[in-house]
C-alpha cells in the first residue's frame, strides 16, 4: 500500500516507554507496561502484497471489532452464529478458518470479522445469494484469501485462484452495438467502479482518506475537456435547485439505506466528501464515495451501445491517466483485476445494460433459460431489487469476472439484439424455438 | 473499590499474553486497572485537522463539546479495549439531530470511556445533566424503597406504574464495542444469576434466537418483546451487530419484572404493574435489582458503578440511576391547559406518548416520568414522581370541578 507523504508521521507517534515500533516476526515477549497498554499486531509474514508500510499498533477508526479484546477469548467463543444464514461468506466460513484468520489484520488495521460483519448480520435470502463480506483495502483479499478465493470462485462461475484476468477497454474490438432498435430498447449504459491505491476503501477508510479521494478525484475530473468537460457537485454543499435537477436526471445517489451496506460500514459521515460528478452533456457521470471510491458510468438514451461503451473506454482511459499524473494508480492485479469493495464486483466491475420492452418475450416460458444461456441477468428499471414497469426490464450481463470488458459488452449487445428478434417474433405470434440460443 | 476490582480483575479475566496463531503473533496487554489510562495510540496517516468531522449542521452534545482542540487531544488515544473517540462520536456524526430534540450523540465502548475522553465526556454530561460537572461533585446511590411516601396514586387516573434502569457487567465491553464472545458472556452471567431468583421472581429466560413462534407471540402480546432496533442513533453506534446473537428477554412468571439482554445495555431492568402502586412497583424494583446483584457478585462478577457517574450505561444521558419511573396517566383536561408544559417542567416531569419516547398521547393518556438521571438517587427520582404525579392529579381533579389551578414553584436541581 503506497503511503502518502506524511506517512512519515510514524515516527512521531507518542507509545509509552518500555514498548517498541519493531515489527515482531514471531514470538513477542509478555509486554508489562506502566499505566497503558499495548497492541501490535502483524499480518503473517508475506501475507501483504505492499511490505513497505507497517502500521504498528493501527487501529484505523471505526475498529469495532478490535483484535485486542477478540483474542483473550478462543475462537469457538467468538465464532458467529450462522445456523440461519445464506451468503457465500457462511458457506464457506468454517470454524477452523475463522481460527487461523482471527488473529490477522491487514496493514491498515483491517480483520476478519470487519470483513465478514455484513454477512452476519444480514443472514440472506432463501432465494438470492448476497456476497456477505466485503473488503476494506487492497490487502484485504491477500491477508484473506483464504475466505475470499472460494468466495469468489463460488461467485465468479467457478474462477480459480489461479486464474488469470483479462482486461480490455479497447472500444473498437466491439463489433455493432450500434444497431440496436430504438423502438424496443429505450436507454443505454455502462458502469464500473474503480478504486484509489493507497487508500482504505469505504467500509474501513477515515474521513481524512475519503476526504482525500474526493480531492484527488476533483481534480482529476476538472481537467477532462470536449464532450467530457463537466461539473462536480459535493452532496454537503449542493443548493436545492441542483439536487432537484441531479434527481430529475437520474444522476443522485442517496445516503445507502440496504443494511447489506450499512452494516460493513460504508455510510459512516454520510454525506462528507461524497458528491456527484457529470459532463455537461449528462451522459458521462462519476459518483464519489458512495459503494465504491468512484463508480463510473456512461449513459444515453436508445439503443447505440457502442457510442456508450465509447465514451465509457475514453473517459476511463482519460481519468485512469489523469489520476496517475498525480502519482495515484487505480487498484488492479492480474488476477483479480480491478479491486473492488465488495467480491462480487472484482473484475471488470462491469455492468452494461439497457432497458429494453420485452412484454410478449418477458411472459414466455422459456425466458429466464434465454437468459441464463446468454449470460444475461434481468432486473427492474428501477436497478437491483426492483420490479420490471410496463413489460420493460433492465438486461445486462451476469459476469464481472474472467471476461474482458469488450467480452461483457458483447455479449449484452449479441444477446440483447436476439432478444429484440425474439420479441418481435412473438408479437406476430411466430415460435421462437429456432432463435434458442446454446449456452455461452 | 479498587482492590475488590483489581481482585475480580485477576480472577475472571484470564489476561493471556499471546495467543499464537498459525504463524502469526499477538501481543496482549496487562491492565493496570490502578490508574486508568489510555490503550494503545490509534495510528493515524492524517493530521488530526483533516480527520475532525464536519459538524457545522449537526445539533447534538457531541457537536456543541468538540472543538478541534479536543479532537486533536483524543483523536490518538484508545481504552485499554481499543475504544477510539472515533468510534465513540460515530452516532453522532452520522446523525445531525433535530432543531427542537437535542440528541446526546456519542456513547461509550466501555467503562474506560469515560475517563479517556473526559475531556469531552465531561462537558457532555454537565450539559445533559443540568450542570452536574463529574469533576466536583458525587452521586448519590439508594435504593431502600421503604423511604417512598405516598407512593399508591388515585387509579381512576394511573393506569400502570413503571420503573426502568440498566446495568452493565463490570469487566466487559459495552454493546458499542463488545466482540461476540464478550456480548455471549454477559448473557451467561446474568442468565445464571437470574435463574437464582425465587418467590414472586421466580422466571425465565428466552434468548431471540431460539424462541419458538408461540413464545415470540405471547412476548408481543405482554408487551416485552424487544425487537432489532432500527433507529439511526443506535445502529450508528455499532450496537446492533450480530443481531439477534446473545439477546434475550427474561422476566419472572408474574410479568412484573422484566430484563432484557443485550439491547443498547448490558440489562435494561424494568419493573412494572398495571395499577397506581408505584411504592410497590419500586420495592420489586430495588429488591429484585439487590438479588441479581448479589448473585452475580457470588460468581465474582459485579456493576460497573463509580462515586463520580453513578451506574455506567452505554448512553451518557443514562448515567446515574439510569432510572426513568413512570406511570400512564389520565390528564385529558391538564393536558389541554396552556400551563401543562411549564408545571411538568417545573416538578422536573417529562410527558411522552403511551408507545414510549417519540410516541404520540392517546385519548388523554400520557407517560409521564421523571426527566433527570444523574445528580440524585433512585428514591429522589421516584419520589419526584410521586409527588409530581400527584400534582398533576389534583390539577385534573380540580379542572374537573371548575377550579383553577397553580402553577408550582419549580423544584431544586441537586438536592
Amino acid at each position: 500500500m503506497e503511503i502518502a507523504a506524511n506517512g512519515s508521521r510514524a515516527a512521531s507517534i507518542n507509545l509509552p516507554s518500555g514498548s517498541g515500533q519493531r515489527r515482531a516476526a514471531g514470538r513477542c515477549g509478555g509486554w508489562k507496561l506502566l499505566g497503558g497498554t499495548i497492541g501490535i499486531f502483524v499480518s503473517t509474514p508475506g501475507s501483504s502484497s505492499s511490505p513497505q508500510v507497517r502500521q504498528q499498533g493501527a487501529n484505523m477508526p471505526f475498529g469495532n471489532t478490535h483484535n485486542q479484546v477478540k483474542l483473550k477469548f478462543t475462537s469457538d467463543q467468538e465464532y458467529p452464529d450462522l445456523s440461519k444464514h445464506n451468503n457465500h461468506m457462511a458457506k464457506v466460513l468454517t470454524p477452523a478458518m475463522y481460527e487461523r484468520l482471527r488473529s490477522k489484520q491487514t496493514p491498515s488495521g483491517f480483520t476478519l470479522d470487519d470483513v465478514i460483519q455484513t454477512g452476519v448480520d444480514n443472514p440472506g435470502h432463501p432465494f438470492i445469494m448476497t456476497v456477505g463480506c466485503v473488503a476494506g483495502d487492497e490487502e484485504t483479499y491477500e491477508v484473506f484469501k483464504e475466505l475470499l478465493d472460494p468466495v469468489i470462485q463460488d461467485r465468479h462461475g467457478g474462477y480459480k485462484p489461479s486464474d488469470k484476468h483479462k482486461t480490455d477497454l479497447n472500444a473498437a474490438n466491439l463489433k455493432g452495438g450500434d444497431d440496436l432498435d430504438p423502438n424496443y430498447v429505450l436507454s443505454s449504459r455502462v458502469r464500473t467502479g474503480r478504486s484509489v491505491r493507497g487508500f482504505c476503501l469505504p467500509p474501513h477508510c477515515s474521513r481524512g482518506e475519503r476526504r482525500a479521494v474526493e480531492k484527488l478525484s476533483i481534480e482529476a475530473l476538472a481537467s477532462l475537456s470536449g464532450d467530457l468537460k463537466g461539473k462536480y457537485y459535493a452532496l454537503k454543499n449542493m443548493t436545492d435547485a441542483e439536487q432537484q435537477q441531479l434527481i430529475d436526471d437520474h444522476f443522485l445517489f442517496d445516503k445507502p439505506v440496504s443494511p447489506l451496506l450499512l452494516a460493513s460500514g460504508m455510510a459512516r459521515d454520510w454525506p462528507d466528501a461524497r458528491g456527484i460528478w457529470h459532463n455537461d452533456n449528462k451522459t458521462f457521470l462519476v459518483w464519489v464515495n458512495e459503494e465504491d471510491h468512484l463508480r463510473v458510468i456512461s449513459m444515453q438514451k436508445g439503443g447505440n451501445m457502442k457510442e456508450v461503451f465509447n465514451r465509457f473506454c475514453t473517459g476511463l482511459t482519460k481519468i485512469e491517466t489523469l489520476f496517475k499524473d498525480r502519482g495515484h494508480a487505480f487498484m488492479w492485479n492480474e488476477h483479480l483485476g480491478y479491486v473492488l469493495t465488495c467480491p462480487s464486483n472484482l473484475g471488470t466491475g462491469l455492468r452494461a445494460g439497457v432497458h429494453v420492452k420485452l412484454p410478449n418475450m418477458s411472459k414466455h416460458a422459456k425466458f429466464e433459460e434465454v437468459l441464463k444461456r446468454l449470460r444475461l441477468q434481468k432486473r427492474g428499471t428501477g436497478g437491483v431489487d426492483t420490479a420490471a414497469v410496463g413489460g420493460v426490464f433492465d438486461i445486462s450481463n451476469a459476469d464481472r469476472l474472467g471476461f474482458s470488458e469488450v467480452e461483457l459488452v458483447q455479449m449484452v449487445v449479441d444477446g440483447v439484439r436476439l432478444l429484440v428478434d425474439m420479441e418481435k417474433k412473438l408479437e406476430k405470434g411466430q415460435s421462437i424455438d429456432d432463435l434458442m440460443p446454446a449456452q455461452k | 473499590m479498587a482492590s475488590s476490582f483489581s481482585r475480580i480483575l485477576s480472577s475472571k479475566r484470564n489476561i493471556g499474553i499471546l495467543s499464537l496463531v498459525g504463524g502469526s503473533a499477538t501481543v496482549g496487554f496487562l491492565l493496570h486497572r490502578d490508574h486508568v489510562s489510555a490503550g494503545s495510540p490509534v495510528r493515524r496517516r492524517y493530521p488530526a485537522s483533516a480527520e475532525y468531522p464536519d459538524l457545522r449542521k449537526h445539533n447534538n452534545c457531541m457537536a456543541s463539546s468538540l472543538t478541534p482542540a479536543i479532537y486533536a487531544k483524543l483523536c490518538d488515544k484508545a481504552t485499554p479495549n481499543g475504544f477510539t473517540l472515533d468510534q465513540a462520536i460515530q452516532t453522532g456524526v452520522d446523525n445531525p439531530g433535530h432543531p427542537f430534540i437535542k440528541t446526546v450523540g456519542l456513547v461509550a465502548g466501555d467503562e474506560e470511556s469515560y475517563e479517556v475522553f473526559a475531556d469531552l465526556l465531561d462537558p457532555v454530561i454537565k450539559e445533559r445533566h443540568n450542570g452536574y460537572d463529574p469533576r466536583n461533585m458525587r452521586h448519590p446511590t439508594d435504593l431502600d424503597a421503604s423511604k417512598i411516601q405516598s407512593g399508591q396514586f388515585d387509579e381512576r387516573y394511573v393506569l400502570s406504574s413503571r420503573v426502568r434502569t440498566g446495568r452493565s457487567i463490570r469487566g466487559l465491553s459495552l454493546p458499542p464495542a463488545c466482540t461476540r464472545a464478550e456480548r455471549r458472556e454477559v448473557e451467561r452471567v446474568v442468565v445464571d444469576a437470574l435463574a437464582g431468583l425465587k418467590g414472586d421472581l421466580t422466571g425465565k429466560y428466552y434468548s431471540l434466537t431460539q424462541m419458538t413462534e408461540k413464545e415470540q407471540q405471547q412476548l408481543i402480546d405482554d408487551h416485552f418483546l424487544f425487537d432489532k432496533p432500527v433507529s439511526p442513533l443506535l445502529t450508528c453506534a455499532g450496537m446492533a451487530r450480530d443481531w439477534p446473537d446473545a439477546r434475550g428477554i427474561w422476566h419472572n412468571n408474574e410479568k412484573t419484572f422484566l430484563i432484557w439482554i443485550n439491547e443498547e445495555d448490558h440489562t435494561r431492568v424494568i419493573s412494572m404493574e398495571k395499577g397506581g402502586n408505584m411504592k410497590r412497583v419500586f420495592e420489586r424494583f430495588c429488591r429484585g435489582l439487590k438479588e441479581v446483584e448479589h448473585l452475580i457478585q457470588e460468581k465474582g462478577w459485579e456493576f460497573m458503578w463509580n462515586e463520580r457517574l453513578g451506574y455506567i450505561l452505554t448512553c451518557p444521558s443514562n448515567l446515574g440511576t439510569g432510572l426513568r419511573a413512570g406511570v400512564h396517566v389520565k390528564l385529558p383536561l391538564l393536558s389541554k391547559d396552556a400551563r401543562f408544559s411549564k408545571i411538568l417542567d417545573n416538578l422536573r416531569l417529562q410527558k411522552r406518548g403511551t408507545g414510549g419516547v417519540d410516541t404520540a398521547a392517546v385519548g388523554g393518556v400520557f407517560d409521564i416520568s421523571n426527566l433527570d438521571r444523574l445528580g440524585q438517587s433512585e428514591v429522589q427520582l421516584v419520589q419526584t414522581v410521586v409527588d409530581g404525579v400527584n400534582y398533576l392529579i389534583e390539577c385534573e381533579k380540580r379542572l374537573e370541578r371548575g377550579q383553577d389551578i397553580k402553577v408550582p414553584p419549580p423544584l431544586k436541581q441537586f438536592k
